[in-house]
């Protein structure tokens, strides 16, 4: 099965330290395990566009669709046997200390 | 109702507890499909109603029930299958028909029970739906029923069980006994659901108690079924523990209310009405559960901790004969296992039954005093009834009545304005009170 998994800041996590910080070694594990299919970080929520079409009128916003004060920081797809893998696979994640992940499952739309 | 029928339904009764998991588990299994696993089980107990009265109790009920439930199975995906052609279906009738039929047990069927229930009890699975989904599909109530237990409506709970189900396969919830490594963890999981099943049955206070306090049993039943299953495992004296909690809990089911339903406290209770049966098997279950701790290396968790506490006053001929010594004792060990105020609380009241209220009420203060307790009705109780045996009578009003005000239900307000009135009347004549007046009210915590 395909899950993604939204990394999360989240302001009640422990500060970041950065020499604690192990994503190369993540990485590393995830790829030589044949887990990772793609992943990566995010631009911060200043740098976000919103995009709707009402009226057939596209509406262009600055900034996130919701602002809430945890963001979406990065995203990995991964490819897992079952829920518990994915949810070993997020575990080891630094930013599952520093914040925390959304394991979320692919829904494929079959086409 | 003719005896022959009342037979015939105490057989399937018996069937229904004693084989429920094990026919779904084996079903969902081969068919990785939840409902239809349920539905077909619940259809082959309906068709036992029907014809066992007609043609007596088959030798082997749980054989006949498999082979029914596993029929209907096979209908289902036969006329699911022609509809859409569905290879993969036609595989699983395929293995459905070569289920193995020997005494209603397929070999795999133990593994199969605690496939169920660890699955069941998923963490990804929301509290409620854990609870739910175990009852429905491990121990085999209704839907109806289950909704009657936590008093929602039936739609209500039918939408909770079909989305803790679509969960299962949608997010990719393994149907499986968890790995070794995970096992410890997972297994405290499905330890919390069976205790909260059993509080949700244990101290109902509003609903329909009938049903509520069969949550209880079935706790219980799925308890027992747990330590069996687990047996050898590094988790069996846990479970063991929390089974013995269950039961000198459930020892004491006739006694914690008087016939106005008011609440009875531990030491006010009759101890000769309390069921000595299950205490001596709660003593015994712990004692094993303690030699079998000590030769895997395994440290007692609080299940076991709270039970060797429950231990102490279940086993205690009179409420002054208990060992407070040994209760604080085991509240320090309990506080290093799960801290709590809470549990502070009950460690502060065993210090004042063990070295005098003096030294228990300065534990109180403190508490009282860090406010992690606040709001919380049993700390100025506690507080109340240590100022009153030190003979602080106004003191212990102004408390009692702080007491009544934070108190969540009627009864609990009743038994306090009778302990406020009690301290006001011997205030005046300077008499002790009439019951109770050596011991402070140490309430059941659960």
């Amino acid at each position: 099965m395909e899950y993604m998994l939204f990394i999360c800041s989240d302001p009640a996590a422990p500060e970041y330290v950065a020499a604690e910080d192990n994503i190369e070694e993540w990485v590393a594990e995830m790829e030589s395990r044949g887990v990772s299919r793609h992943g990566d970080r995010l631009r911060p929520v200043e740098d976000a566009t919103t995009v709707t079409v009402r009226a057939s009128e596209v509406v262009v916003s600055d900034g996130p669709f919701a602002e809430t004060k945890e963001w979406i920081a990065g995203y990995d797809i991964i490819a897992c046997a079952d829920l518990d893998e994915a949810i070993e696979v997020a575990s080891k994640h630094p930013m599952a200390r520093f914040g925390k992940i959304e394991i979320r499952p692919v829904w494929p739309l079959g086409l | 109702m003719d005896s022959g029928l009342t037979d015939t339904r105490t057989a399937v009764e018996a069937a229904s507890s004693g084989q429920t998991a094990r026919i779904t588990a084996t079903l969902i299994r081969v068919t990785g499909d939840w409902s239809l696993a349920e539905d077909c089980v619940q259809d082959a107990f309906a068709k036992a109603l029907v014809d066992w009265p007609e043609h007596g109790i088959p030798r082997n009920p749980g054989a006949w029930l498999t082979t029914v439930a596993r029929n209907r199975a096979i209908d289902r995906m036969r006329s699911a299958a022609s509809e859409k052609r569905a290879v993969g279906e036609l595989a699983i009738i395929a293995q459905l028909e070569s289920l193995e039929e020997r005494g209603g047990i397929d070999p795999g069927a133990e593994d199969d029970r605690l496939r169920l229930i660890f699955t069941c009890c998923h963490p990804a699975l929301p509290l409620d739906a854990r609870v739910a989904l175990t009852l429905r599909t491990v121990a085999g109530l209704t839907t109806g029923e289950i909704a009657r237990a936590f008093l929602v409506s039936e739609a209500t709970m039918s939408k909770r069980l079909v989305r803790a189900r679509a969960k299962i396969r949608d997010a990719g919830i393994p149907y499986r006994v968890p790995p070794p490594e995970l096992r410890a963890e997972r297994t405290s999981g499905v330890l919390a659901v069976l205790y909260l099943m059993f509080n949700e049955g244990y101290s109902a206070t509003g609903g329909e108690s009938l049903i509520r306090e069969s949550l209880a049993l079935e706790a219980i039943r799925l308890n027992r079924l747990l330590v069996s299953l687990l047996a050898g495992s590094p988790q069996e004296p846990e479970a063991a523990g929390l089974l013995a909690l269950m039961l000198f809990h459930h020892a004491r089911r006739n006694t914690r209310t008087d016939d106005a339903g008011d609440l009875v406290t531990l030491e006010e209770q009759d101890r000769g009405l309390w069921d000595h049966a299950e205490i001596a098997e709660a003593v015994a279950l712990l004692a094993a559960a303690e030699r079998l701790g000590i030769s895997r290396r395994s440290r007692p968790g609080s299940y076991r901790v709270q039970a060797a506490i429950a231990a102490c006053h279940m086993t205690a001929r009179t409420p002054g004969s208990t060992d407070f010594a040994r209760v604080a004792l085991l509240y320090d060990s309990l506080a290093q296992i799960a801290p709590s105020p809470v549990v502070e609380l009950n460690r502060a009241v065993a210090v004042a039954m063990s070295q005098g209220p003096e030294a228990g009420l300065d534990l109180i203060e403190q508490l009282d005093q860090s406010r992690s307790l606040e709001g919380y009705y049993l700390l100025p109780a506690a507080k109340a009834d240590l100022l009153r045996r030190l003979g602080r009578r106004s003191e212990a009003r102004d408390e009692y009545q702080r007491a009544c005000e934070l108190a969540p239900s009627e009864a609990e307000r009743r038994y306090l304005g009778r302990r406020l009135a009690e301290t006001s009347s011997a205030s005046s004549s300077l008499s002790e009170p009439k019951r109770n007046s050596r011991t402070p009210a140490i309430k059941e915590k659960k």
